[in-house]
């Protein structure tokens, strides 16, 4: 029987590991499985000093493995035309080293690790943007796709809907950074630095990064173009486009999002209710500190559940950022 | 409505760059008054200089109901006069019911579809379509798998650029179109900007994204060109101008050039176009005429040279 046949408590928690010390402390705070990318441009946070090489990763799974933790590597970005191979060599190291599945947004590398590695179980990425069930039983019966993680886009009653639509697993981001574009198909990166997310798994890149002062305002400026200013009484975030604030119809506001992260701990009971079979903690970025507490308060609030108790209190106010948290598209006000 | 079906010979690499390129006319992206509508693809029809046209709510699927008649009539008058009519099909769906409008297009009978997401894929399956931009396809095995599928036609995404644009090129058996005019689609959101910007609700959004026939400007807080909201849509402040990669496109084999509708004299572009396709005109004289008809906006093209979208390369780069 594989790890993947396993029966499993049924909500689980999918990690993110950016460097092996974080994915020790994610296996150690009781994640279910724990997702990572190779330190390369094929998977969508290939920022400067993180990912795994092929011995790290090897290592990583097989301390994974003895915890009974699965490991899904992350293969996320669009391979580049005329130069698919690195991609290709992702999907075959995958399966060398055993992981438990990859994570794949592009078809065309979908189609490629059915044929290739038929045993290897296919998730598909976020940012294959798949959001209906049309689209999802053309993955699952042309490519064997087995689990599709949701867009954040969808509305609780929208992801119920889907489930009983569909057959394959679904699963849904549920704290961290939050997307309000539809993932996979926003150049906002590229239009302002020319990298982005899908040709280059970064978005906002740090090197065009710079920070100013104009008088006691701090200016965040992503390539030269301004993003933020910050009086000093407020916190100064990271210059992300769609987390910048604007001018639109003469006022200056957060047109596309407040800065706040999404915190779903509170609704994990509907997640359950919907048909969802994990959810999923964005961060591969982020320090084991911060992976540790957060998969642990997602592990407590998941064991609570499935015990009918009520929630412990949350304690992840102040790593979401600017201290706000918010359930997104979960929530149809949001739109 | 059998029109344009049967009539796409498959090109190879090599025959391509020598058959006379064409111009097509995206889907309106933006909210227009049926009216509006009306009128331009009436005039559409009797402009020679164009000739596929684009028909379609891409964007939002509150919209639909106001120009569903508008559009069928309007497809009749131009397939009469001669033009190849493609449906495009919703870029987000989200639901059954978007779902439902995807299926009704792809569905019909006789029409060619521009599939823009998935779902459509899976609906059009067995039949011939075209992949629109808000695919990913970003190499060839992509290609080659919805060719399997279907496809005869690709619309490249925006942010590809020269050396992507030339690899997917190689791929032989498929048309290969671009868009060279308007605003450049960036983004989607299940969230209604329009509506937000307004302080309104996306439920009760009372269609203010009416209000801006061409977008609504955002600057950042120091003033400078941002980007451009359409309802639920994100697109580029710069008018897209690829006047100067023309010939480097057709010698890559891209032989269709898809103007996006803005609320200007989109026949005039049309005809700026032809001539610098048919080789009347050179692309500074295309730019110089394009700025002319639409005086005072910015041109950019930086996607196509590897640079950030929103740079402007100028009128001088790759002509040679």
């Amino acid at each position: 029987m594989s790890l993947n046949d396993m029966p499993q408590k049924d909500l689980e928690i999918v990690c993110p590991a950016g460097t092996p010390a974080a994915f020790a402390a994610a296996v150690e705070a009781g994640a279910d499985a724990v997702y990572a990318g190779f330190r390369d441009e094929t998977n969508a946070r290939n920022f400067p000093g993180l990912n795994f090489d092929r011995d790290e990763m090897a290592d990583a799974i097989h301390l994974a493995h003895s915890r009974g933790v699965r490991v899904f590597i992350a293969i996320n970005t669009y391979p580049r035309a005329g130069d698919p191979a690195p991609w290709h060599r992702a999907i075959d190291d995958a399966s060398r080293l055993k992981a438990d599945a990859v994570i794949l947004a592009d078809i065309g590398l979908v189609e490629y690790a059915a044929l290739h590695h038929p045993d290897l179980r296919r998730h598909l990425s976020v940012q294959a943007s798949a959001a209906n069930s049309a689209a999802i039983r053309y993955l699952s019966r042309e490519f064997g796709i087995r689990r599709v993680v949701l867009p954040r886009v969808l509305t609780l009653p929208q992801i119920t809907a889907l489930n009983h639509a569909i057959e394959v697993e679904t699963e849904v981001f549920a704290f961290g950074g939050l997307c309000v574009m539809a993932e996979g198909r926003c150049a906002l990166s590229s239009w302002v630095t020319g990298r982005s997310p899908n040709m280059n798994g970064v978005c906002s890149p740090a090197e065009h990064v710079r920070y100013e002062r104009d008088g006691d305002i701090l200016v965040s400026k992503l390539n030269g173009l301004t993003v933020n200013r910050f009086a000093p009484d407020e916190p100064a975030a990271y210059p992300t486009l769609c987390k910048g604030r604007f001018r639109v119809c003469e006022k200056d506001r957060y047109l596309f999002e407040e800065p706040a992260s999404l915190d779903a701990r509170a609704i994990l009971g509907e997640f359950r209710a919907a048909g969802v079979r994990a959810v999923k903690i964005e961060g591969r970025q982020r320090g084991r500190a911060y992976i540790a507490r957060v998969i642990r308060a997602f592990r407590e609030a998941i064991d609570a559940l499935h015990a009918g108790r009520p929630l412990p209190p949350s304690e992840l106010e102040d790593l979401r950022e600017g201290g706000e948290g918010t359930t997104g598209a979960y929530r149809k006000e949001w739109r | 409505m059998s029109r344009g079906r049967g009539e796409t010979s498959v090109p190879t690499a090599a025959s391509r760059g020598e058959q006379r390129a064409r111009i097509s006319m995206g889907p309106v992206l933006f909210n227009w008054d049926a009216e509006v509508l009306r009128d331009f693809y009436f005039r559409l029809a009797d402009e020679e200089a164009v000739n596929i046209v684009y028909l379609g709510e891409v964007v939002c699927p509150k919209r639909i109901p106001f120009s569903r008649e508008v559009l069928a009539e309007a497809a009749e008058r131009l397939q009469e006069a001669g033009k190849e009519v493609v449906f495009s099909t919703l870029a987000l769906v989200m639901d059954e019911r978007d779902l439902g409008h995807v299926r009704a297009v792809s569905e019909a009978q006789g029409i060619l579809v521009e599939a823009n997401d998935l779902s459509a894929v899976e609906y059009l399956r067995g039949r011939r379509f075209i992949v629109g931009p808000f695919l990913n396809v970003y190499h060839e095995a992509t290609l080659s798998r919805f060719m399997r599928d279907g496809a005869v036609r690709l619309c490249l995404a925006p942010e590809l650029d020269r050396p992507r644009i030339a690899a997917l090129s190689m791929v032989e058996g498929v048309e290969f179109e671009i868009q060279v005019f308007g605003r450049l689609p960036l983004a989607l959101s299940a969230r209604c900007y329009h509506a937000r910007a307004y302080d309104l609700h996306k439920d009760n959004c009372q269609f203010v994204c009416g209000r801006d026939p061409d977008g609504m400007e955002v600057t950042t807080l120091a003033g400078e060109s941002f980007v451009c909201v359409n309802g639920i849509q994100t697109m580029s402040t710069g008018y897209n101008e690829l006047a100067s990669a023309a010939h480097e496109l057709r010698e890559m084999g891209v032989g269709i050039f898809r103007l996006s509708p803005q609320r200007c004299d989109m026949i005039a572009i049309a005809r700026a176009w032809r001539d610098l396709l048919d080789g009347r005109i050179d692309a500074g004289e295309c730019r110089a005429r394009l700025k002319k008809i639409v005086p005072g906006r910015r041109f950019t093209n930086g996607f196509f040279y590897g640079k950030p979208g929103m740079t402007d390369i100028g009128e001088h780069q790759g002509c040679a």
